[in-house]
């Protein structure tokens, strides 16, 4: 069977819950191959084998620690050379975009981002995707070269599927461009000990109407009471009461979860082309015009400075 | 001292429109009207900024590959305070994809003469967020992406970008291609005098041959992805939307413990 190209986004070891989505659709394709870098890359080795790497190549350098996505691709493109794959993917963040269009272009092949879900076909993978604000579904190919693909967080789901796992070691050579950009300094973001914005089942976010940051408190319980991340939105994060790392969006995250509350949120088109695609959604909003209300499947009209306390009460006591 | 810097925007359907695609599966351009994509703004006001604190003579070229109409955009960054613009137009361009857009712009660049690019974090249609990342492949210069703050003094342009994991500061030798989030800071607006000067500064077109590029290097029959089907998401079926009359967050709670949240 043809081998697939799998890039794992860690930290220092531990495997980020998109590659392992990743490993889950790669097993559509063919057998997926990991491909860890950096500081801990070989400690990734146990948990990719459970979820179906039948190779782990790694490669562990300053480099890659010290200067921008270019190392990455290098190595990348040497793990293609190394294995000539079927087909490549790589989870949509920020950097891996950047990875994926970098290697895309150097192996002469064609690239889809922000794929929501990946199929065999006899032509390759077949990517849907959702545009336009998820206002449309689409599907496309790669039609030239190796296909490179980006797939959103929560496009899969986890699995077991125990393989072999086998440790190989990465030859690569880095270009001259790989020291172009330098790291001069990096500030880990603090751990705020609630789930990953994109990979949390439940997001809670809150926005202009929530009227300031002291008031964010109110959906943190809500979010607590529920085990959920916290959201925002753009003009929540703009007035400077929440981080920007959690606003929720078109320039900010995209989420898919299985249950999305917005409060005191309006729903510009902004704000749902990153949560439109949640399976079930619920707003409170003082206005019953609201555009957000055109989404929810449950709405309360009404003062989230009633509603959310009430509603947190409420989850607390029949929690226990 | 002389910094050339090309700021490259992009003509995208606004938003807030109905946006569509066409029979061959292009983003429809016809039926919804069209602006500079709100994220290049930011690029262009950086840009601008970097102008206005450097003591050197700073020359701002914008730059677009688009359709007749991408010529508002340009007209747009003009009137922001841009000194001059290059459209890239040629009826071989209609479908390019990412990757041929690169090529493009990545030619026009080289021909314009640069020290610094400038580019938005993504564009508001195809929101890829991938051209920046291309064009330092392609000019073989560092790529510094995604910055929230960004400056540029003797040759080096340093700048924050905060990632999924850390916040992080880059510093890059020019020439160097630079991509700008929307939180690097407010776009200007033009002012009336800014919207009159922009009449009298000069558009440069250039087609497909001044480029040196071949007709099958780009275009919807040449690209290196192909779209199979684009169908309109099913409306949400309507929900249940209750008025609080002082239960509203118990009855919010009872549904979510119908749908087995709680
Ligand atoms: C290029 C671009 C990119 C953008 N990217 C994003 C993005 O990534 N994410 C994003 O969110 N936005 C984004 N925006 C901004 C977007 O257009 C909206 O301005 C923004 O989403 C509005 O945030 P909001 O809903 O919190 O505020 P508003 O639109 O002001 O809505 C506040 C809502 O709160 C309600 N409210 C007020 N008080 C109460 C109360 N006590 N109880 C209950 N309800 C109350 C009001 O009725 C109102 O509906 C972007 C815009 C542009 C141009
Ligand atoms: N056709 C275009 N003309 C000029 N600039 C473009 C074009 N397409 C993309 N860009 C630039 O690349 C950035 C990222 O675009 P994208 O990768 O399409 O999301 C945009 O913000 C623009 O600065």
């Amino acid at each position: 069977m043809a081998e697939v190209l799998v890039y794992v986004d860690h930290v220092g070891g531990v495997v980020r819950k998109p590659a392992l989505e990743l490993l889950t659709l790669a097993r559509r394709i063919g057998d997926p191959v990991a491909v860890a870098l950096g500081e801990g890359a070989a400690d990734t080795a146990g948990t990719l084998a459970e979820h179906g790497a039948v190779k782990i190549l790694t490669h562990d350098a300053a480099e890659y620690a010290e200067y921008l996505v270019v190392p990455k691709v290098d190595a990348l493109q040497a793990a293609v050379e190394q294995v000539s794959p079927a087909a490549v993917l790589v989870s949509s963040s920020a950097e891996g975009k950047e990875i994926a269009a970098r290697l895309a272009l150097r192996i002469g092949s064609g690239i889809i981002t922000d794929a929501v879900d990946l199929q065999a076909s006899d032509e390759g993978p077949v990517a849907t995707q959702s545009v336009f604000a998820a206002s449309y579904t689409t599907t496309s190919r790669v039609t030239k070269g190796v296909p490179v693909i980006t797939v959103k967080p929560n496009s899969a789901a986890v699995e077991q599927a125990p393989a072999a796992g086998a440790v190989e070691a990465l030859n690569v050579t880095f270009s001259e461009q790989a020291t172009g950009t330098k790291i001069t300094s990096r500030t880990p973001r603090e751990s705020t000990g609630r789930p990953e914005l994109t990979e949390a089942a439940i997001v809670v976010s809150g926005g202009r109407g929530v009227g300031g940051a002291e008031n964010f408190a109110l959906i943190e319980s809500l979010a607590d009471s529920l085990g959920a991340a916290v959201g925002a939105s753009r003009a929540a994060v703009d007035a400077g009461w929440y981080p920007h790392t959690q606003q929720v969006g078109q320039t900010g995250k995209t989420v898919s979860p299985q249950l999305y509350i917005a409060a005191g949120i309006s729903g510009a088109i902004q704000h749902r082309a990153g949560m439109q695609t949640s399976k079930t959604i619920v707003a409170i909003n003082k206005d019953p015009e609201a555009p957000i209300f055109d989404l929810v499947d449950y709405g309360v009209v009404g003062d989230l400075f009633e509603v959310v306390p009430q509603l947190t009460e409420e989850i607390k006591a029949r929690k226990g | 001292m002389s910094l050339r810097i090309v700021v490259t925007v992009k003509y995208v359907p606004d938003a807030t429109g109905d946006r569509h695609f066409a029979d061959d599966l292009t983003v429809d351009r016809d039926d919804v009207d069209g602006l500079l994509s709100e994220l290049d703004e930011y690029a262009v006001e950086q840009a601008l900024r970097i102008a206005e604190n450097s003591d050197d003579d700073v020359e701002v070229t914008v730059l677009t590959v688009g359709p007749e109409d991408a010529k508002d955009a340009l007209r747009k960054a003009l009137s922001m305070g841009a000194d001059k613009a290059i459209h890239v137009e040629d009826e071989d361009l209609h479908g390019t994809d990412a990757i041929g857009t690169s090529l493009v712009l990545a030619k026009a660049i080289e021909k314009a003469g640069y020290d610094l690019v400038i580019s938005g974090m993504a564009s508001t249609d195809g929101s890829m967020g991938v051209v920046p990342a291309l064009l330092a492949e392609r000019l073989g210069v560092p790529q510094v992406t995604l910055l929230s703050e960004v400056s540029v003094e003797d040759g080096v342009v340093k700048g924050r970008r905060d990632g999924d994991t850390a916040s992080e500061q880059l510093q890059a030798s020019l020439p160097a291609v630079v991509s700008v989030t929307d939180q690097s800071g407010e776009a200007r607006y033009p002012s009336f005098k800014g919207i009159m000067a922009a009449k009298k500064k000069p558009v440069t077109s250039w087609d497909l041959s001044d480029l040196d590029i071949e007709a099958d290097e780009v275009g919807l029959e040449n690209a290196y992805t192909k779209v199979e089907s684009a169908a309109e998401r099913p409306a949400r079926t309507a929900g249940t939307i209750v008025k609080d009359e002082g239960e509203g967050g118990k009855q919010l709670a009872e549904f979510l413990a119908s749908q087995k949240f709680i």
